[in-house]
């Protein structure tokens, strides 16, 4: 029964990072209509600058990651501005191509700042266990569920109440009739990116917190796809489900697969959110909580 | 809200040319005059280029490969034909879209928060103004707008219009796909709100309707205006009786006698 538990709470600490990155796909999607695959980049660089801040400029852990967010948030707005506006108007499949390169040239770039080792983003957490009773949960993933939970409240404040959160849903159901509302929608196109990509380097640190960000760090960020096409393309609630779900079921499939059922093979739990995420389409087809119509720009 | 009539101001789109996709003519050489405080009425057949001209207007054509190749549009003689469509909206020009365009997933409230995207000051005053010239809308502000009747969306998208308190609004097509009852109630909201000082261009495929409000008219065919004239020269047209007002001899007249009817009764009650 701990064992379940412990397994539930690692699996949605972990998850919370797979939802920060999922909502942030989610975002970039409903405002622009365009899967960003430069998301797993992003993630890296934005733990990666972390690090720097903490080791190399002697911040604070807490300042650097916010100071981290908003860097990574700064260069989401230029990304978008630079590599992305030119192409709105064109067919979306050219602007996710772009995307895939912005993906591996940030990569490239992240690579060189990361070096051969892992680096560690100076997170207060390292492995330490509180006991609870029969259950040791770890203080890192206590911190993810907690941070995950108090961004996630005032995202959904900001989209449900703010002003630009407002002109931000609007765009994302009609560009056209926004325009006519005086809004600026590739202001929104731009937003989009900086929350995506600030999203992103909290996500980073969710998941080096404890070892460390490597040149491999940045696969983790793939495994917000199988999330968001679980929950539904074009829904933030979906997405946040949809990244607690992969993460849990990853965890527990790491806890008993290889107990019950060996023949699955070592690595099933990299495979087991894929298998999670046909199953759920198998059943609705347009994700937990997507619309059947999904509008394109 | 201002004073109706005042002096000289005037929204003017001359000698305007529209093409889309680089190719398809749809606008060549139109000249729409419309003077602050009146209510102008643009009529046409489908397919004339009234959608056209009040993108030419409002900044949409990019969004539809359109551009202007000819002509300008001025506001009190400035030209604003470059401006982007937020530029254009803070200058106090707003167009309601053909088909409502409502924010289906959005309340009704925010879809008159959207509206007041440019002057969020003035949100609390626009409310009070739109709810109180809508009021069943008051009744379902925390509704889904995708779930209100027909008549309940034109009226969102024309309170949601006017949250930023337009001096000109560009109506297409309020009245298409609604019930008699629907569209006579559509017309006297037209005329409260120009009453409250807003400028009208109003586009309609209704010329009956449109006619019965408006001081001028102009009636476009092949991206060209065919006819610019005054509101009571326009319904004494033979032409314009038969192809647009759909009334020709006995009943007729009838129908013509209908509109001047309420055309007085307007002016009573003002
Ligand atoms: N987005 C577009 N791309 C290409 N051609 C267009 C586009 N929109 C309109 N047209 C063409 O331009 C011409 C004028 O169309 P427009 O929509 O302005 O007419 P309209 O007078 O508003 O007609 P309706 O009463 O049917 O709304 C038509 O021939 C139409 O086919
Ligand atoms: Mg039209």
């Amino acid at each position: 029964m701990s064992t379940f538990a412990q397994s539930i709470i690692s699996g949605l600490g972990q998850g919370s990072a797979y939802a920060m990155l999922a909502v942030g796909f989610v975002i970039i999607f409903k405002s622009t209509g365009v899967i960003s695959f430069a998301q797993p980049a992003l993630m890296a660089a934005g733990a990666t600058l972390v690090s720097y801040l903490v080791f190399q400029f002697g911040l604070g852990f807490p300042a650097a990651v916010a100071v981290g967010v908003l860097v990574l948030a700064g260069v989401g707005l230029g990304l978008e501005r630079v590599a992305l506006r030119p192409l709105v108007g064109r067919p979306v499949f050219v602007a996710a191509i772009v995307t895939l390169g912005l993906d591996t040239a940030i990569r490239a770039v992240t690579n060189r700042f990361i070096g051969p080792d892992l680096r560690p983003v100076g997170d207060p957490w390292g492995y330490d266990r509180l006991e609870l009773g029969p259950l040791f949960l770890q203080h890192r993933y206590l911190a993810m569920i907690v941070t995950a939970a108090i961004v996630l409240a005032a995202l959904f404040t900001f989209f449900r109440y703010s002003r630009v959160g407002l002109a931000m849903r609007a765009t994302a159901f009609d560009q056209e009739t926004s325009l006519a509302q005086g809004i600026s929608v590739g202001a929104v196109f731009a937003l989009s990116w900086a929350l995506a990509a600030g999203l992103a380097t909290l996500a980073g640190v969710f998941v080096a917190a404890g070892s460390g960000v490597s040149q491999g760090t940045w696969v983790v960020g793939l495994k917000a796809l199988p999330a968001i096409v679980l929950g539904g393309l074009d829904s933030l609630p979906g997405a946040v489900v949809g990244g607690l779900a992969v993460g849990v079921v990853e965890a527990l499939v790491q806890t008993y697969q290889p107990v019950h059922a060996p023949w699955l093979g070592g690595n099933f739990s990299l495979v087991a959110p894929y298998v999670l995420m046909l199953l759920v389409l198998l059943v609705r087809p347009y994700g937990l909580f997507g619309t059947p119509e999904i509008r394109r720009v | 809200m201002r004073e109706p009539g005042v002096s000289g101001a005037v929204l003017a789109v001359n000698n305007l040319e529209v093409v889309y996709n680089d190719v398809m003519l749809a606008v060549s050489g139109a000249s729409v005059e419309v003077p602050e405080g009146r209510i102008v009425a643009l009529l046409g057949s489908n397919g004339a280029g009234k959608t056209t001209l009040l993108r030419a207007v409002s900044g949409l054509l990019d969004v539809h490969r359109g551009a202007i190749t000819k002509g300008t549009v001025t506001l009190d003689g400035a030209e604003i034909q470059r401006l982007a469509p937020a530029r254009v909206v803070r200058r106090g020009i707003k167009q309601v879209m053909e088909g409502r365009r409502v924010f289906a997933e959005l309340t009704v409230e925010e879809n008159l928060r959207v509206g007041a995207h440019v002057s969020p000051r003035g949100i609390d005053q626009g409310l009070v103004r739109v709810y109180e010239l809508f009021p069943p809308l008051a009744d379902r502000r925390r509704a889904t707008a995708g779930y209100l009747s027909g008549g309940e969306q034109q009226m969102l998208a024309m309170g949601r219009a006017l949250m930023s308190d337009p001096r000109y609004l560009l109506l297409d097509e309020p009245s298409l796909g609604l019930a008699p009852r629907l569209v006579e109630q559509v017309r006297d909201l037209i005329v409260a709100i120009n009453q409250q000082g807003t400028t009208v261009l109003l586009v309609e495929q209704n010329a009956s309707m449109a006619l019965s409000i408006a001081s001028h008219g102009y009636v476009m065919e092949n991206g060209k205006v065919v006819m610019d004239k005054p509101t009571e020269e326009l319904m004494a047209d033979e032409d314009i009786r038969e192809f647009y007002l759909g009334s020709a001899g006995e009943e007729g007249s009838g129908s013509f006698r209908d509109v001047k009817h309420y055309k007085r009764r307007k002016r009573w009650l003002s």
